[in-house]
């Protein structure tokens, strides 16, 4: 079943080159390169910046085990006598990891907790996955095996024949285990003193040996119970510590593991960060900066957040995805090789080629340009390059400084919105951003009954919202905001006075209490009333015209600066916005597409035969298809016979003329066979399997389904 | 006269409720797919923009639950289908009616079947009162037949009536009933104002009772372990089994349909060939579903895209294909590799050493049905999963089976890193069903058949003449129930009469290398005797005793 199929030597190429596969599909080659190139770096880019997140996100929960595995045998470094007597319970450290249960995210926490480990703690570390370990045996194998091969990375000058000692020589025994530690730290301690200092001066003397299981939950309970128990027996000669990565809750640890067995373990407990703030993290980092130009449109982002919070809260995915719309972006649109920085993107303009320039003209949003224009610049645009280009990095520039300002305004809005009652624009920036991309936000509704709910805020809140929208400005790159700044400080200070006013009047208000206090029930719901009253034929107070007035300037800034981006000229250059694409590669449906290939073969074949109305297909369908419908019409099992003549019935039907051959019992051979082959094909994609219940009959595999 | 009148405007409401029921019935349906149509949109899946991809399908419709069905039910729709009017189809397809009429139970899950039976049934009340020695008859027109999703059990009764009563026929009154039938019907089902608005409380009790009447069907489809169906057999016939010669003859006889479509459709996905590469060199693999044998689009792509790598192919459909190969020749034959290991995992772990040390390796792997018999198994698909995430190997496979996708966990689905492709192609599966166990009973008769020939073909004349004995001894029981084999002994008798033995041992020299054939099996009886069975089924061995005797 398998073939190798090998390149003549001489025919092989150093490296297939995948640069050459970039642009094959387009006419334009010229650019390909320079595109590819593009793309990767700004790949790449992305790719260190996500890992940086991830890991600063991480520190935290980091420190905190190493700060745990550091205590955890404090005793044994010491190596007090009477460590022994003091430590009578044979407890063995451990700690619980709850990383929750994007399991595909696992993985690389994993690989840079035992990083940070070998660099602070200890160069003895064991990661142990469940699929590895059926029984204890393999366990001990596995574990011995890392345990062995990391003490020979750590100094690799050692002897040769402690190398040769294979795993499978070795007996694989606690008691092995114990001897190789001693020897180890032993040596460490005698020979070598001086120079292991130098270099791994942060390791402990006799560091603890680290074993990771991965996936707590699919271990086998005997397994674990198992070593937990022997382990606790040398825990005096042999510092061990333990960490479970736990996927669901903590609790599982106990239904796992029996009382006698959970009481070995001295547990504690470490929460990860979830996986929906690290994806905030991420989504903040990467889409609202305008460190990166690439840029998603909203359908995309709605697909990629809706993969990720309805399958599998996986960021790992969420990245995939993202890369995904990198690649997609640069293969299919020539353009994108001004999806740059803005200086290197001013330059790639200069010396476009006139095909890019006429494929700039081609843009629909472009052209909206155009037609804006008076029509002697039209005439220039459309014809003259050096004149388009120029007007092109004009509005390139304008591209960029309504990112800038977007972010500044998007994140100042957001500010406003997440503190309000129901959230009615979203509690995260994200949906914040999407319903922003969409359209003009400030044509929602949403938009209004927030607007109408902001009105509503008490001073101190808006005070600080005012406050922390200063900060984003200010530390915002956009030149525009000086203004903006400036006014919010006015009304920060006009905030300011109103309170000392207030404070002045705060006496005579004071006295209006007390009277408030003697009044009873009715009195008391009479003077609300007519207070309600006076309230509505009032004029406003200053602070609600104050009020009034931040909303309405925040309302300006919306307005102002929240376009959403395709209205803005040349957004086809940095915005990705198929999202039909990503949907059908990440998130496809195998069995829809059965589905319809089977009942209505014309959604692909387009030849009028097929052509049908409603849900009924035509009796000129594809073999399979019509063997599919009816086999729709049968219960649990289906007799071959019946089956067989049904569907020549329908198969000499369309053939026509020879109906009296037909009139016999005796079917066509050539229609058995093509019976034979449609339900050997049903059987493959597994609609129907053999049955021995009766003779001649095959068992249905599907529920329903016309 | 006014008699006359009477009914019949009894008979046009009746009908004009009815039609009501049935919208309302498909006014719910409405109600239901525009929730799910909620859902779809909530996850970002709307249709309008997916073009070539048939994702268009709300979930209710792929995964619905069984309802109880009827015997009949294929043929009848199978007639149906051929009555429908395709374009060149002979008009008049007598045979079909009285094919349907054959099996017992008529068929009657349409409501508007088994009401059009009950209005007949008015009709007739009315006409035996007229002329009572006429007799009338009762054959729906197919025109008026029409599907319904929800069978209505209660109107059971009455269709079965309706059937029995169809016995002779009279002309003219069928057609005097049949006009003023279809003269009802239209102005029914254009709805006019005059109909009386619907009453709240049916419909809800309508609702209710489509909601029972699911509960019950579900209860009825899964409780019951006895299914109805007709009892004939393929043997009844006489239908030549086909062996995968002729099989693969007659095929070859039969054109493609819609071969011009199919090319179409394999160019469309053979322009996507270069993005594929690109994917594939930036980390991705490439799965491939959708109807049709990928085979031929994977193998194009073979040989226009791989010619200058090294690549290896690997037919999942082959029925012993295992990991174990795949990995051997991996080891073997890319790396060069001599020497055996303990177990796949060490394999792998070698092979994943070999590739992260040596940059410059590179290899595709192509696997036709990664989700066949033999690797669709857990660890196996962990450890191409394994495989399938190292940077310098490129996995594309296609996929087949409906619950394909449920091999894989999110722990593996990561290690694979897919980029899903649709590719239907509509071309058959020749290769992927040619393999015996693929195949349904027609086949698995006839590969047992030959293998039988071809082990009797290498042993004496006189094993040869010992198996025929044995094969004839068991034909002419094949009628007793009970038939438990032939003894040892008293086959030993026979043998000697037929001059085929001379001893006991000899026999049982002869006897045990048929076991080791397979060709029969030994069974010890309550009282200790052996007995001897051949377990192949009656047809065959009857097939196998005439070409034994054509070729003697």
């Amino acid at each position: 079943g398998c073939f190798v199929f090998k390149p003549s030597p001489k025919k092989r190429r150093v490296s297939q080159k995948t640069v050459n596969h970039f642009g094959e599909r387009k006419d334009d080659s010229e650019d390909t390169e320079l595109r590819f190139v593009t793309c990767q770096s700004l790949w790449n880019e992305i790719k260190l910046e996500t890992e940086q997140i991830q890991e600063d996100l991480n520190k935290q929960l980091f420190d905190n085990l190493v700060s745990f595995l550091r205590r955890s045998h404090s005793e044994f470094q010491e190596k007090t006598t009477e460590w022994t007597c003091q430590m009578k319970s044979r407890e063995i450290p451990t700690a619980a990891l709850v990383l929750g249960v994007n399991v595909t995210d696992h993985d690389l926490t994993f690989r840079s907790l035992s990083e940070v480990l070998q660099n602070n703690i200890t160069p003895y570390i064991a990661l142990l996955e469940a699929k590895d370990c059926p029984g204890i045996k393999n366990l001990m194998q596995k574990l011995m095996g890392q345990l062995m091969n990391c003490y020979i990375d750590v100094d690799s000058l050692e002897d040769e024949d402690c190398v040769q000692v294979s795993q499978n020589r070795i007996r694989c025994s606690m008691s092995s285990l114990i001897n190789w530690y001693e020897s180890v730290t032993k040596k460490t301690d005698s020979e070598t003193p001086r120079k292991k200092r130098t270099s791994s001066s942060r390791h402990w003397q006799s560091p603890p040996v680290v074993v990771i299981f991965k996936d707590m939950e699919s271990f086998t309970t005997k397994v674990l119970q198992d070593f937990i128990v022997i382990s606790s027996q040398h825990i005096r000669e042999f510092p061990l510590v333990l960490i479970f990565g736990i996927a669901t809750s903590p609790m599982i640890i106990h239904s796992l593991l029996p009382h006698s067995v959970s009481s070995l373990l001295c547990i504690e407990l470490f929460q990860s960060l979830s996986s929906k703030e690290h994806l905030s993290t991420i989504i903040d980092k990467l889409l609202l900066s305008d460190r990166f130009p690439f840029k998603l449109g909203e359908k995309v982002l709605q697909v990629l957040i809706n993969i990720f919070l309805y399958h599998d809260f996986s960021v790992q995915n969420f990245i995939k995805g993202f890369q995904l719309c990198v690649v997609e972006h640069f293969y299919s649109q020539p353009l994108s090789i001004l999806c740059c920085q803005l200086v290197d993107a001013k330059k790639r303009v200069n010396s476009l080629s006139h095909n890019q320039c006429e494929n700039i003209r081609r843009l629909p949003s472009f052209r909206r340009y155009v037609e804006s224009q008076a029509s002697e610049k039209q005439i220039a645009l459309l014809t003259t390059d050096s004149y388009l280009k120029e007007i092109i990095q004009k509005l390139l520039e304008d591209l960029h400084v309504y990112h800038e300002n977007y972010v500044s305004v998007l994140r100042c809005l957001h500010v406003f919105t997440s503190s309000l009652p129901k959230y009615p624009l979203g509690k995260q920036i994200r949906e914040l951003h999407c319903a922003c991309l969409e359209n003009q936000v400030w044509e929602t509704e949403e938009y209004e009954s927030s607007l109408q709910l902001a009105r509503m805020l008490n001073k101190s809140d808006l005070v600080t919202m005012l406050q922390q929208c200063v900060e984003i400005f200010v530390s915002s790159s956009g030149k525009e905001f000086d203004k903006t700044v400036e006014k919010l400080k006015e009304f920060l200070t006009q905030f300011q006075k109103l309170e000392d006013a207030f404070q002045e009047r705060d006496v005579s208000v004071s006295s209006q209490k007390e009277l408030q206090k003697k009044t009873d029930l009715y009195h008391l719901q009479k003077t609300l009333l007519e207070l309600k009253e006076s309230r509505r034929s009032k004029k406003l107070t200053k602070f609600e015209m104050l009020r009034f007035e931040v909303v309405d300037y925040i309302d300006g800034l919306v307005r102002n600066y929240l376009v959403p981006a395709d209205h803005k000229t040349l957004h086809e250059i940095v915005y990705f916005n198929t999202a039909s694409v990503l949907r059908e590669h990440l998130n496809a449906a195998p069995r829809t597409a059965l589905h319809t290939a089977l009942n209505n073969p014309y959604w692909y074949l387009k030849n009028q035969a097929l052509k049908s109305d409603g849900g009924s297909i035509s009796n000129k369908a594809p073999d399979i298809c019509i063997a599919y419908k009816l086999h729709l019409e049968c219960g649990r099992l289906i007799n071959l016979v019946d089956w067989l003549e049904a569907f020549s019935t329908v198969v000499m039907s369309v053939e026509g003329p020879n109906g009296d051959a037909a009139s016999s019992d005796q079917v066509d051979d050539v229609i058995h066979a093509r019976f034979i082959r449609a339900v050997s094909e049903l059987e493959l994609l597994g609609f129907i399997k053999p049955s021995k219940q009766k003779t001649d009959h095959v068992a249905r595999l599907t529920w329903g389904g016309c | 006269g006014v008699k006359v009148r009477k009914d019949k405007t009894q008979l046009t409401v009746s009908v004009k409720t009815f039609v009501k029921k049935l919208e309302n019935v498909s006014d719910d349906e409405a109600q239901e797919i525009l929730e799910e149509k909620k859902y779809v949109a909530a996850l970002g899946i709307c249709a309008q923009d997916s073009m070539g991809n048939g994702s268009n399908v709300s979930g209710g419709e792929v995964y619905s639950f069984q309802t109880p069905k009827h015997s009949s039910k294929m043929a009848e729709l199978a007639s149906e289908l051929a009555q429908t009017p395709g374009q060149s189809v002979a008009p008049d397809h007598s045979e079909c009616p009285e094919k349907t009429a054959k099996t017992p139970q008529s068929s009657s899950k349409a409501i508007l079947k088994t009401y059009m039976f009950l209005l007949l049934m008015h009709v007739w009340v009315f006409l035996l009162l007229q002329s009572k020695k006429k007799e009338f008859v009762s054959t729906t027109p197919y025109r008026l037949r029409k599907r319904l999703a929800a069978p209505d059990p209660y109107l059971e009764s009455e269709s079965e009536y309706s059937a029995s009563c169809s016995e002779e026929e009279d002309e003219d009154n069928q057609k005097e009933v049949n006009t003023a039938l279809s003269g009802r019907k239209t102005p029914a089902k254009t709805k006019t104002a005059s109909t009386p608005p619907p009453r709240n409380n049916l419909a809800k009790k309508i609702k209710e009772n489509k909601m029972s009447n699911l509960v019950e069907e579900y209860f009825e489809a899964h409780s019951s372990s006895k299914v109805l169906t007709s009892d004939r057999t393929l043997q009844k016939l006489r239908k030549r089994r086909l062996d995968q010669q002729t099989l693969h003859d007659l095929l070859k006889k039969a054109p493609l349909a819609y071969a011009a479509e199919i090319k179409e459709l394999n160019q469309q996905h053979e322009s996507l060939f270069s993005k594929w590469m690109l994917q594939l060199h930036l980390g991705f693999n490439i799965v491939l579903y959708g109807l049709g044998s990928k085979r031929d689009l994977l193998e194009k792509f073979r040989t226009s895209m791989l010619q200058d790598s090294v690549h290896l192919v690997v037919n999942g459909y082959f029925p012993s294909i295992t990991v174990r190969s795949i990995l051997n020749s991996i080891t073997e034959e890319v790396l060069d590799h001599i020497g055996a290991f303990r177990s796949p995992i060490d394999q792998l772990e070698f092979i994943i050493k070999r590739f992260k040390e040596d940059s410059s390796l590179e290899l595709y792997v192509l696997i036709h049905n990664l989700d066949s018999q033999m690797l669709r198994g857990e660890r196996s698909q962990q450890i191409l999963a394994q495989l399938s995430s190292l940077r310098s190997i490129y996995l594309i496979a296609s996929i087949d089976h409906i619950n394909a996708p449920l091999m894989w966990d999110q722990a593996k689905l990561s290690l694979y890193n897919w980029l899903w492709y649709e590719t239907t192609t509509f071309s058959p599966y020749v290769e992927e069903t040619s393999y015996e166990n693929s195949l349904l009973v027609q086949q698995s008769g006839s590969l047992a058949l030959s293998s039988l020939t071809h082990v009797l073909r290498s042993l004496t004349l006189n094993a040869r003449g010992i198996f025929r004995l044995l094969a004839q001894y068991q034909l002419e029981n094949k009628d007793n129930a009970s038939y438990p084999g032939l003894s040892f002994q008293d086959f030993y008798q026979q043998c000697r009469e037929a001059f085929l033995v001379n001893s006991d041992l000899t026999l049982r020299a002869q006897l045990t290398e048929f076991r080791d054939h397979k060709l029969i099996r030994t069974k010890r009886g309550a009282d200790g005797v052996e007995y001897l069975l051949i377990p192949v089924d009656d047809s065959t061995l009857t097939d196998f005793l005439e070409k034994e005797d054509e070729d003697v």
